[in-house]
């Protein structure tokens, strides 16, 4: 049992972009996969929020990409909390793989980092948030104007302050433009 | 009258209602001033401006503080369902409102009880319920980007949260897309698709498509979405064609745009300035054709 432990946390330190034994969990909408990656990331492991690889018929807009070791652990662990994934699929052909959420355009004084729908585009210099686009969700004005004009160090989270998909997705790309540009 | 439903993303905003002005980069609604960023507010500066070109008519708002959590929205549904019977409206426009499918019902029943139907326009949040009550039919207009395309044409969807491609767009599949969307009943008479490219369409395919003049800043700045909706709304309230009033809009928008000359960092204020020239500029590009 010990040692059982020992392992487990081993594995929760590794880094997914050095394994190559990689799966996707699946779920039906975007609220569980939310939930499901707060549950995991909670318990330490090892996942990252994707979007669905072109081969992969079922599900929503996202996915979680998971260790595979650790399949049958998360599937009790998601089961025992209320949301089973759809599917477990391995990461086996390229048209399984998850593809990345975000992108990023250089203008220069300014960096455009783009979360699926939602953008945030920031001074370089100042790292102040000087824009903020896309989306039709009814928090995307109340997150906007919130952050509009603060630095990406006092700015108010989109986590904690919206309350749909693109809040999310919003959430995303601002830890996507702290990655890149904070040291 | 033309009239915008929306709301400003402030819970202590009241409900008002009345005729709307717009003093430099503010909006002034029954003595509450709002500025103009992106949202409703942007899409009422766009109408304003685009009926500075119209001979002037008035813009009359509904409008109601709500952060995304609903419970304004919520106040301003039950309002309209009270005063809609009553009123005259001959164009109507509704925007970022907390999507609510009984609600919706009660506004189309109030709708439905004016002495004539007005022109309806749907987009964000109350085109989403628009859809899900499987009414969509009862517009003339919805104006969705790619992501939302993508929920008007998943008949399976119960909420965008269930649709592939809500979040992640593919602007590629359109044309497939708006197919899709007719197929189901789940658009409204005609369509205007936001994006990169801006496509016209009714049930039997794209009519237009409108990519030029493409500003590259303008993929940074929020609200431009929002504008097109305003000058569309601004364009059907005097009888133009669906078609042609999304052609115009389109244009419009994305030569506004360009005499912005915007860079990432500017505001939706500095197009909406450009409007009026834009505007004019296209209409008489338009020439004869205009009713």
């Amino acid at each position: 049992m010990l040692t059982r432990r020992f392992f487990d946390r081993f594995k929760k330190k590794e880094s997914l972009k050095n394994r190559d034994d990689l799966g996707i969990l699946v779920f039906e909408n975007t609220s569980e996969v939310i939930q499901a990656e707060r549950v995991l990331k909670k318990g330490g492991w090892p996942v990252r929020v994707m979007g669905p690889p072109p081969g992969l018929q079922t599900g929503c807009d996202l996915v979680i990409e998971f260790p595979l070791m650790e399949r049958l652990h998360l599937q009790r662990l998601l089961t025992a909390v209320g949301i089973p994934p759809l599917e477990m699929v391995p990461v086996t052909d390229p048209l399984l793989k998850p593809v990345d959420l975000f992108h990023t355009k250089d203008f220069g004084l300014f960096l455009l980092v783009r979360a699926a729908n939602m953008k945030i585009t920031v001074e370089k210099k100042s790292l102040l948030i000087v824009n903020i686009s896309g989306g039709g969700c009814p928090d995307v004005p109340y997150l906007a104007s919130l952050m509009v004009g603060k630095t990406i160090y006092n700015t108010p989270r989109p986590c904690t302050m919206g309350h749909t998909l693109c809040g999310y997705a919003l959430e995303l790309a601002l830890q996507e433009v702290e990655r890149q540009c904070l040291p | 009258m033309l009239a915008i439903v929306g709301t400003v993303p402030d819970e202590a905003f009241p409900l008002v209602s009345g005729k709307v002005s717009l003093n430099g980069d503010i909006l002034n609604v029954q003595g509450h001033s709002v500025a103009v960023n992106r949202g409703t507010p942007a899409l009422l500066a766009a109408a304003l401006k685009a009926c500075e070109v119209l001979e002037g008519r008035d813009v009359t708002a509904f409008l109601v503080g709500d952060i995304g959590l609903g419970g304004g929205s919520r106040k301003l549904y039950s309002h309209l369902a009270d005063h809609f019977p009553a009123m005259t409206i001959h164009t109507l426009a509704f925007h970022y409102l907390q999507p609510d499918v009984d609600w919706h019902n009660r506004i189309v029943f109030a709708v439905e009880s004016m002495a004539k139907k007005p022109r309806m326009i749907a987009d964000a949040g109350f085109m989403y319920a628009a859809k899900m009550s499987g009414q969509a039919e009862f517009y003339d207009l919805f104006t969705p980007d790619a992501g939302e395309l993508a929920f008007l044409a998943d008949e399976t969807a119960p909420h965008p949260f269930y649709t592939r491609g809500f979040i992640l767009h593919d602007e590629n599949r359109a044309e497939d897309l708006i197919q899709r969307t007719y197929l189901h009943n789940n658009g409204a008479a005609y369509l205007l698709v936001k994006g990169k490219s801006d496509h016209i369409a009714h049930e039997s395919g794209i009519l237009t498509t409108v990519d030029h003049p493409a500003v590259e800043a303008l993929e940074a700045m929020g609200g431009t979405g929002d504008t097109l909706t305003g000058i569309i709304t601004a364009l059907m309230a005097i009888d133009m064609p669906v078609p042609m009033a999304a052609e115009v809009a389109a244009k419009t928008n994305r030569l506004a745009g360009f005499y912005a000359n915007p860079t990432p960092a500017s505001s939706i204020i500095e197009v909406i300035h450009q409007i009026p020239r834009a505007l004019a500029e296209v209409l008489k590009r338009f020439g004869d054709l205009l009713p």
